[in-house]
C-alpha cells in the first residue's frame, strides 16, 4: 500500500500536479533519501517511455485509418507489380526486338573478341618450350643427314622434310608409350624420337589434347626392346611447396639435367591443371618430366613466363592418369600401365638419372 | 514561395496530430514509395510498413520544433523511405547492388539511426503490454495511450470510484515497470 503512495506523489510530482507546500516537502525527501530520487528518475524514464508509446500507437493507428480509407476510395492503388511490366513489354515489342538483337550481337562479337585477345595474349606472356628449327638449318642438317644416311643408312628421319620442332618425352609403359606436350607433335607429319645413346626411333601419335596439352606417343620401330620395368612411378597427388625437384630433357642435342624446387601449386593465373616450378628451362624442354627426389614423376614441363626467370609451369602427373583414361576410350591402347612406384628412391643422384635416362627422349617432328 | 507554405503548414498540422494533413501526406507521397519498395523486391505491406515510419520520422521531426526542412518533403521521405529499405534488406540479408530510383536523396542516416532506436523501444513496450495481459492492459492504455481521465475510466472498466481505479492502474503500472525493465536489461545486456 505503501509503494502505491509513494508511486502517486512520484507520479504526481512529475506531472506537476503538486500544490506547493507539497512540493517542497517532496523535494526535501528527494534530497535526503536516494532510493527516492532513484525511484523518481526511473519513473520519469519509463513514464516518457509509456508516453511516446502511446503517442506513436495513436499516430500509427491515424496512419492505418488513412490507408485504408485511400484504398477504400481509390486514391491510391496497391498495384501488383507484375501488371506494368506485362503492359510495357506489349506496347513496346517491336522496340523489345531490336534491342534484344542488337545487345545479342554486341554480347557475341564482344564474346568473340574476348576470347580471340585473350588467346594472344597468352601466347605472348607465356612460351611454349618446343624447339623451333629454321628452315635454313633444318635444310642444312637435312642435308648433312642426307649424306650420313647415305653412308651409314640408320637415320630413320623422312629424306627431304624439315624438322619442324622438337621437345622432350618420357616413357610411361615399358611397351613404349610416351608421353609428351601437345603443342611439340601438333603440326607434324612424324614422329622420331631418340634417347640419349641418339638411337631413332619412328613413334606414331595416339592421343593428342591441345586443351590439356598432353599427347600420347607409341614407338613403333623393330629395333626398340621393350623394357622389363621402368625405374621410376607416376605421383597421383600434387607435390609439396619447396620440394626439391629435377627434370631431364633435350634443349640442345644432348640430355641435360636441372634442379629446382616447387614453387607453387598452381600455374599461370591460378590455373589448377598446372603447377610452377623454380628451374631454367629452355626450349627443347617442353613435355620433359619433372621428378622429385625420390625419383617419382610430379609433372611435365610445358611453359614459362616471359618476363620472370626461372617461372616455369608443368602440367601435374594427375593430367597423364587422365588422360590415358581419355585416350582408352577412343582407341585401343592395350594394357597401358602406369608404374606408380620408384625403385630409384634411395639412390644417390647421379645413379638416379643413369637410370632414368633411357626412358627419356628427344622428340622431333617431321 | 507558395508551395513553400504549403509544405510548413502541412508539417505544423502533422505536429498537431491534424488529421488532414496527414491524409493529404499520405496521397502525396505513397505512391512514390510504393514504386520504390516493389520496384526493389519489396512487398504492399512492405511498402506500407517503410511508408508509415518515414511519416513517423516525419511527425517526430515535425514535432521537435527544431526541424527545418531545407527541401522539398517529397525528398525528405523518398531519402528516408529509401535507407530504411536499404537496412531492412540488409537485415534480411538480400543482397541489393545498387536501389533503384534516380530521384535526388538527402543525408537522413542520423533520423534512421533515431528511428531505429525508437522502434525497438515501441516494441519493446508493446512485448511488455502483452505480457501485461489483461485487463492491465486495457486500463494503462486507456490512461496513458488514450489520456482518458480516471472517473471515466472507472465508468468503463466498472470500478466503484476513481480512486479505486487509480489503486488497480499504479498497480499493473508496477507489473509493467517489472516486466519492462527485466527485457529492458536483457536486451542492454
Amino acid at each position: 500500500m505503501e509503494e502505491l503512495q509513494m508511486l502517486d506523489a512520484v507520479e504526481r510530482y512529475i506531472r506537476g500536479q503538486m500544490n506547493s507546500q507539497e512540493k517542497e516537502y517532496f523535494e526535501q525527501l528527494r534530497k535526503s533519501n536516494p532510493e527516492v530520487d532513484q525511484l523518481v528518475v526511473a519513473h520519469t524514464m519509463f513514464l516518457n517511455q509509456l508516453n511516446t508509446y502511446g503517442e506513436q500507437k495513436n499516430f500509427k493507428s491515424v496512419l492505418n485509418e488513412v490507408h485504408n480509407e485511400l484504398v477504400g476510395s481509390g486514391e491510391i492503388k496497391e498495384r501488383a507489380p507484375q501488371a506494368k511490366v506485362v503492359d510495357l513489354f506489349r506496347r513496346n515489342k517491336k522496340v523489345w526486338a531490336v534491342a534484344a538483337s542488337i545487345a545479342g550481337i554486341t554480347a557475341i562479337t564482344i564474346a568473340g573478341m574476348i576470347s580471340y585477345y585473350s588467346q594472344k595474349d597468352n601466347t605472348e606472356k607465356l612460351q611454349q618450350l618446343r624447339r623451333e628449327f629454321k628452315q635454313e638449318i633444318a635444310k642444312n642438317t637435312n642435308q648433312v643427314r642426307k649424306e650420313v644416311s647415305d653412308q651409314i643408312k640408320t637415320s630413320k628421319a623422312p629424306l627431304n622434310a624439315p624438322v619442324i620442332s622438337g621437345g622432350t618425352g618420357f616413357l610411361i609403359d615399358v611397351k613404349g608409350f610416351l608421353v609428351t606436350n601437345a603443342h611439340v607433335v601438333n603440326n607434324a607429319n612424324s614422329v622420331i624420337v631418340q634417347n640419349s645413346k641418339g638411337q631413332e626411333f619412328r613413334a606414331k601419335t595416339v592421343y593428342v589434347n591441345s586443351v590439356s596439352d598432353i599427347a600420347i606417343l607409341k614407338i613403333a620401330d623393330e629395333d626398340f626392346k621393350p623394357f622389363t620395368s621402368l625405374p621410376y612411378g607416376v605421383k597421383k597427388t600434387s607435390a609439396d611447396l619447396g620440394e626439391q625437384l629435377f627434370t631431364l630433357g633435350y634443349p640442345g642435342d644432348a640430355i641435360v639435367y636441372n634442379e629446382g624446387y616447387m614453387s607453387a601449386k598452381t600455374g599461370y593465373k591460378g590455373d589448377t591443371m598446372t603447377c610452377q616450378i623454380g628451374v631454367f628451362a629452355n626450349p627443347g624442354n617442353s613435355g620433359g618430366p619433372v621428378f622429385n627426389k625420390n625419383g617419382e614423376v610430379i609433372g611435365i614441363i610445358n611453359t614459362r613466363q616471359l618476363q620472370a626467370e626461372g617461372v616455369v609451369f608443368a602440367l601435374t602427373a594427375k593430367n597423364i592418369f587422365r588422360s590415358l583414361e581419355d585416350a582408352k576410350k577412343d582407341t585401343a591402347l592395350g594394357n597401358v600401365k602406369i608404374p606408380t612406384t620408384s625403385s630409384i628412391k634411395n639412390l644417390e643422384r647421379t645413379q638416379q638419372i643413369r637410370k632414368i635416362e633411357d626412358c627419356v627422349f628427344m622428340v622431333k617432328s617431321y | 514561395m507558395k508551395r513553400e507554405q504549403n509544405e510548413h503548414a502541412l508539417l505544423d498540422g502533422l505536429a498537431q496530430n491534424d488529421r488532414l494533413a496527414i491524409e493529404t501526406l499520405y496521397q502525396q507521397h505513397y505512391r512514390m514509395v510504393q514504386s520504390l519498395i516493389i520496384n526493389n523486391q519489396g512487398t504492399i505491406d512492405d511498402a506500407r510498413d517503410i511508408f508509415q515510419e518515414a511519416m513517423i520520422v516525419l511527425y517526430e521531426k515535425a514535432r521537435s520544433g527544431t526541424f527545418e526542412l531545407n527541401c522539398q518533403i517529397k525528398t525528405y521521405v523518398y531519402s528516408v523511405s529509401r535507407r530504411l529499405w536499404l537496412k531492412r534488406l540488409q537485415y534480411m540479408q538480400k543482397y541489393v547492388p545498387e536501389v533503384n530510383g534516380l530521384d535526388d536523396v538527402v543525408p537522413v542516416e542520423e533520423e534512421v539511426e533515431a528511428a531505429e532506436k525508437r522502434n525497438a523501444d515501441y516494441q519493446l513496450m508493446e512485448k511488455a503490454m502483452m505480457n501485461l495481459g489483461e485487463p492491465c492492459k486495457s486500463l494503462l492504455e486507456a490512461f496513458y495511450v488514450q489520456k482518458k481521465n480516471m472517473t471515466e475510466i472507472a465508468g468503463n472498466f466498472g470500478y466503484t470510484n476513481a480512486d479505486n481505479a487509480k489503486n488497480q492502474k499504479y498497480k499493473c503500472l508496477m507489473r509493467l515497470k517489472k516486466i519492462f525493465f527485466a527485457q529492458y536489461k536483457n536486451e542492454s545486456a
